[in-house]
């Protein structure tokens, strides 16, 4: 990967590399990407992907409401906030 | 007192010989004395600890007592603890009180059990050293130049320098067991699965299992049998029961079969650690076992397949800290993609922003099949080694570590090299297969952890084959004399 | 050669359950910001999801009343992106392997005329929470309430041919999704939401460059937004432009859709199968107990009210627009046991327009079909006119009671006592000589004169017919 790219991935990650650290961020990544790429030593055509260990089914839930309000505890941990919302920088309206 | 382990301490607290608040604040003495040095625990909660602990007197007074009430504990700073700080060691959460209680803990909490405080570790638990710690790198007791494994650093360390008798751990891809190998402690990884995973904050989904580190086998049976079973709130937990697995402890080893998988013990191999291993192994012959050598035929795989998969899914689990609900939000973001950028820029420390550029970059499109799906298939590949072996044997036996515990700044400016010190352990994940480290030596005054590899749910088994060589050697009574 | 639109739909649809789909808080519309979004759906550290049976039940109804082929197994993916509404920093959906795969929705015009539109899947999700951009200081507030709510996407395939179409089959959907109960419709609230691919090409000539466009609400911008795209891309093409595959965002207020197009790349969803959910799996059984369950069709029921009932395809189509307004219409004609004609021309006319004017639904109707009913029987039995039943049927609506009540209360009854309308209409005559003369010179239309008189004279109470009758013969009798 050369810098643009990682660039473009930081980007993708929501990631501010700033100049000091890109030099080296992409040269760890390409180390790394080299070593995954020991990989391909093994054929894998037809194999079928494991996503999971425990290949069981999904167990599911009733439709229950349990929860209770809990705002003001969740906002406690909020940057910022203010009547019962989480606030972030303006968001630009789309319509 | 510090030298007994959880289930000593347990008969002590029944018989009288100690109350809970004297074990507890000789507990919180020894990690006032030490831990400045070791840096095992970020966070103390003496207060809590102390009530706590005068309430299991209470309730030991009432008849009330359990096993474990009143023995106290420690948790990697991984698991979500009620109006506790819990900050994954990052400085991303270094301000998160959380707000609701991990089924873990709440467990643990429930059976009676005091808690001295959260652990120090890896960030997010990325990392095989403890150095990529936003509270800095813990100490190895044997050695404190030397990182004590991660990313269960910390929880290692605790128990290793008896700053606590148990402490409770994750593993995604060894970080319970290597750590317990380099501080000559027992680190169980139970089934994936096994323990649910509610409240234990993510690093990868498919691969993350919680545990405990300990003295010894049978204090981890006890606890597992605490902290083990189904749970509604994670639907990827096993509805299986949980055996007692202290009933099998004494169980006798004849006949019990052993495969030494023959891709462990190559050059990659520390010699002291491998005459130690087959040592070990045959002491478990001399009680019966018998010993076979197996074949792991993809084991070479499993790092580069592990790391993809672990990359990937982290990638994705960590995007939720982006500065907006709870944790760290840059200063005066002029707009919402600074806020985003800077936020996990500066809130997010080296390993973990690596680690989540390859993710990113293995995920983007046109590079899915080449990286995610192709190490879905090794995996497949994996397992079905594993589940061929299990056909042969009833445990894998192995080394935990290729070496024993490495100076710190060793291998920080190489990813690569300190990624292969997962070698032995991150296929077990990979699987979603019980593993236990348990103490089998020593290298230069360093520990030497052999490494238990059991089929789906064979916990008990595991148990009773590092009991029963528990019982024939001390290695895992030994202790750092600076710390003694 | 003409040119030819081509239109696929995307069908949001908030599935009607009480918790959302990963966890156990409440779904209730409006209520105060982040009081319905607990740990999970505010994707704190450490929290799983956990799937809602009730939103796979649902799923499954709707893929059975499409036809659709339902898969036993399906999984669940992350779509990775960021957006403050978007607490995880991704979206849990289905991709590779949706619940439901290809079915068919069939969509009837006003004429009757069936057009089968194939269903390319759908698919279970979560939906985001809000963004509120009053002023918080320069500041966006960020509401989680809706976050974990749950979807099922309905993606159409690109059938559609005209925006009328689009509207005929979102209708068809939106009833349909009503009828199967698993969705409320409420197109204000959001609950049921639409975005449009959109492209032109010339007839024999490949499929063009498609553009999609969001923020369709009404089933009326929906038509609106599409012909504007349609007639937009069109000039385009005409003056050489090519037209680019984009996101545009319909404005209501002018009619016009507009680029979405950001500084930002475009977006890299980077799916890949949701870890911290196994394979969703059911069983054939679990299909059939539900197949057991579903109700008549809004399809199926058009047919039958066509066949039964004798009604044209426009009456039978209204009809059945609402599970309600459909068992409104046959408990009405079981009831009353009158002309099934008469009873739709009164719900679809005096009632509708009463409905639509007070902006109520058929369930929260003042008039019930037993009040109803009951009018219709006195405009059957002639006790009164129809003109008279309007009357009747505002004093039903304002809550003045059945219609016997008012009609005897207001002594509304039809006089149709021949002797006495014999002996009123002999008056009428004797009292207009004037018309009478000019009547019997030849100017016939001064029938009606005497008509109105006579009605006057009844306060309309008069059976018009008879009315006529008695007239005819009195004046026949004064010529001879």
């Amino acid at each position: 990967m050369k810098v643009d790219e990682i660039k473009k991935i930081a980007f993708l990650a929501r990631l501010d590399v700033n100049d000091r650290e890109l030099l080296s961020l992409t040269n760890d990544v390409n180390n790394i990407l080299n070593f995954i790429n020991k990989m391909n030593e093994v054929d894998t055509h037809g194999i079928a992907p494991l996503a999971h260990p425990l290949e069981i089914n999904q167990r599911l839930r009733n439709d229950e409401v349990t929860e209770t309000n809990q705002r003001e505890l969740f906002l406690k941990n909020a940057p910022a906030q203010e009547a019962g919302l989480f606030l972030v920088p303006k968001v630009i309206e789309e319509v | 007192m510090y030298h007994k382990t959880v289930s000593e301490l347990s008969k002590a607290l029944a018989n009288k010989a100690i109350s809970s608040v004297e074990l507890t604040k000789l507990y919180l003495e020894r990690i006032k004395q030490y831990n400045p040095l070791l840096n095992a625990y970020i966070t103390l909660t003496e207060e809590l600890a102390l009530a706590q602990a005068k309430q299991a007197d209470q309730a030991r007074a009432q008849g009330q007592a359990t096993l474990l009430t009143g023995v106290p504990i420690a948790h990697k700073d991984i698991f979500c603890t009620e109006g506790i700080k819990t900050s994954c060691a990052s400085k991303m959460l270094d301000n998160f009180i959380a707000p609701y209680e991990s089924t873990l803990t709440a467990k643990i909490k429930q059976a009676g059990m005091v808690l001295l405080g959260k652990t120090n570790m890896d960030e997010f638990a990325m990392g095989s050293s403890n150095e990529n710690s936003y509270y800095g790198a813990c100490k190895n007791p044997w050695d404190i130049e030397r990182v004590p494994g991660g990313s269960s650093g910390g929880s290692a360390v605790a128990v290793a320098a008896r700053l606590a008798p148990a402490a409770t751990g994750t593993d995604t891809g060894g970080s319970l067991r290597q750590p317990g190998a380099l501080t000559g402690t027992t680190g169980l990884k139970p089934t994936y699965g096994r323990i649910s995973r509610y409240g234990m904050i993510a690093f990868a989904s498919s691969l993350d299992q919680g545990g405990i580190l300990t003295y010894t086998a049978e204090d981890a049976a006890l606890l597992l049998e605490t902290i083990a079973g189904f749970d509604p709130k994670d639907s990827t937990s096993a509805v299986e029961p949980v055996p007692s697995y202290s009933k099998n402890l004494n169980d006798s080893l004849k006949g019990v079969r052993i495969g030494l998988p023959k891709e462990y013990f190559t050059s990659q191999l520390d010699t002291t650690i491998g005459t130690t291993i087959h040592t070990a192994a045959k002491e478990l012959e001399k009680l019966g076992a018998n010993l076979h050598e197996i074949s792991l035929p993809n084991m070479g795989l499993s790092v580069p397949a592990y790391y993809v998969i672990a990359l990937a899914e982290c990638s994705s689990n960590l995007a939720r800290y982006d500065g907006v609900r709870y944790g760290y939000r840059c200063q005066d973001p002029k707009d919402l993609l600074d806020l985003y950028m800077r936020s996990r820029g500066e809130g997010l420390g080296a390993e973990v922003k690596r680690r989540i550029m390859i993710g990113t970059y293995t995920l983007s499109a046109g590079y899915y099949d080449a990286y995610y799906l192709k190490a879905q298939q090794i995996r497949r590949l994996i397992q079905e080694d594993f589940i061929k072996a299990f056909k042969e044997v009833d445990i894998i036996l192995g080394p935990t570590s290729p070496t024993t515990a490495f100076k710190i700044n060793e291998k920080v400016d190489d990813p690569v090299a300190m990624y292969l010190a997962d070698i032995y352990t991150v296929a077990i994940n990979l699987a979603g297969l019980p593993g236990i480290s348990i103490p089998a030596g020593f290298s230069n005054g360093l520990p030497i952890g052999m490494q238990l590899i059991g089929n789906y749910f064979a916990e008990a088994k595991l148990l009773n084959v590092s009991h029963q060589y528990q019982q024939q050697t001390d290695w895992h009574r030994q202790m750092p004399s600076q710390f003694n | 050669m003409t040119w030819e639109a081509v239109i696929g739909l995307e069908v949001h649809a908030q599935l009607k359950t009480k918790s959302k789909i990963f966890s156990e808080s409440a779904t209730q519309y409006g209520a105060e910001p982040n009081t319905q979004a607990n740990a999970i759906d505010l994707g704190l550290p450490g929290v799983l999801p956990v799937l809602n049976k009730e939103v796979v039940k649902m799923a499954v109804k709707f893929g059975l009343a499409v036809n659709a082929n339902i898969n036993l197994k399906s999984i669940f993916a992350r779509k990775n992106y960021f957006y403050p509404d978007l607490p995880k920093g991704y979206q849990i959906t289905q991709f590779e392997l949706p619940i439901v795969g290809k079915g068919i929705l069939a969509v009837a015009d006003p004429e009757g005329n069936v057009k089968k539109i194939g269903i390319t899947r759908a698919h279970l999700e979560e939906d985001a929470g809000k963004s509120l951009h009053e002023d918080f200081h320069g500041m966006t507030g960020i509401d989680l309430n809706r976050a974990g709510t749950p979807l099922l996407e309905i993606v159409s395939e690109p059938d559609l041919r005209t925006a009328k179409e689009a509207v005929l089959y979102l209708k068809a959907l939106h009833a349909l999704v009503r009828y199967l109960d698993i969705c409320d419709g409420n197109m204000q609230e959001g609950s049921f939401r639409c975005d449009a691919n959109v492209s032109v090409h010339k007839i024999g000539e490949p499929f063009g460059t498609r553009v999609e466009i969001k923020n369709l609400n009404s089933f009326r911008f929906i038509e609106r937004a599409i012909d504007y795209e349609i007639q937009r891309q069109i000039e385009e093409i005409e003056h050489g432009n090519k037209i680019v595959q984009e996101t545009r965002l319909y404005n209501a207020n002018t009619h016009k859709t507009k680029s979405m197009r950001s500084k930002e790349e475009a977006n890299d969803y980077r799916y890949f199968p949701e870890p911290d959910l196994l394979p969703l799996v059911i069983d054939k059984a679990f299909i059939e107990t539900i197949a057991e369950k579903l109700p008549e069709l809004p399809e199926a029921k058009r047919q039958r009210f066509i066949s039964q009932y004798g009604l044209s395809a426009y009456d039978a189509g209204n009809l059945i627009s609402s599970q309600s307004l459909a068992d409104y219409f046959e408990q009405t004609v079981k009831l009353s046991a009158t002309d099934p004609k008469i009873t739709a021309n009164w719900i679809m006319g005096e009632l509708s327009a009463a409905l639509n004017k007070h902006d109520l639904t058929i369930e929260h109707s003042p008039v019930t079909t037993t009040m109803l009913a009951g009018l219709l029987k006195r405009i059957h039995d002639h006790t009164i006119s129809g003109k008279i039943a309007k009357s009747v049927f505002e004093a039903m609506w304002a809550g003045e009671g059945d219609a016997d009540t008012i009609i005897s209360k207001q002594g509304l009854k039809q006089v149709t006592d021949s002797s006495a309308l014999e002996k009123i209409v002999a008056e009428i005559i004797a009292n207009s000589p004037e018309q009478l003369a000019d009547y019997l010179a030849g100017k016939e239309r001064l029938f009606s004169y005497f008509v109105g008189q006579t009605m006057k004279a009844t306060k309309g109470q008069a059976n018009p017919q008879q009315v006529n009758e008695i007239l005819k013969q009195q004046l026949k009798r004064v010529t001879h």
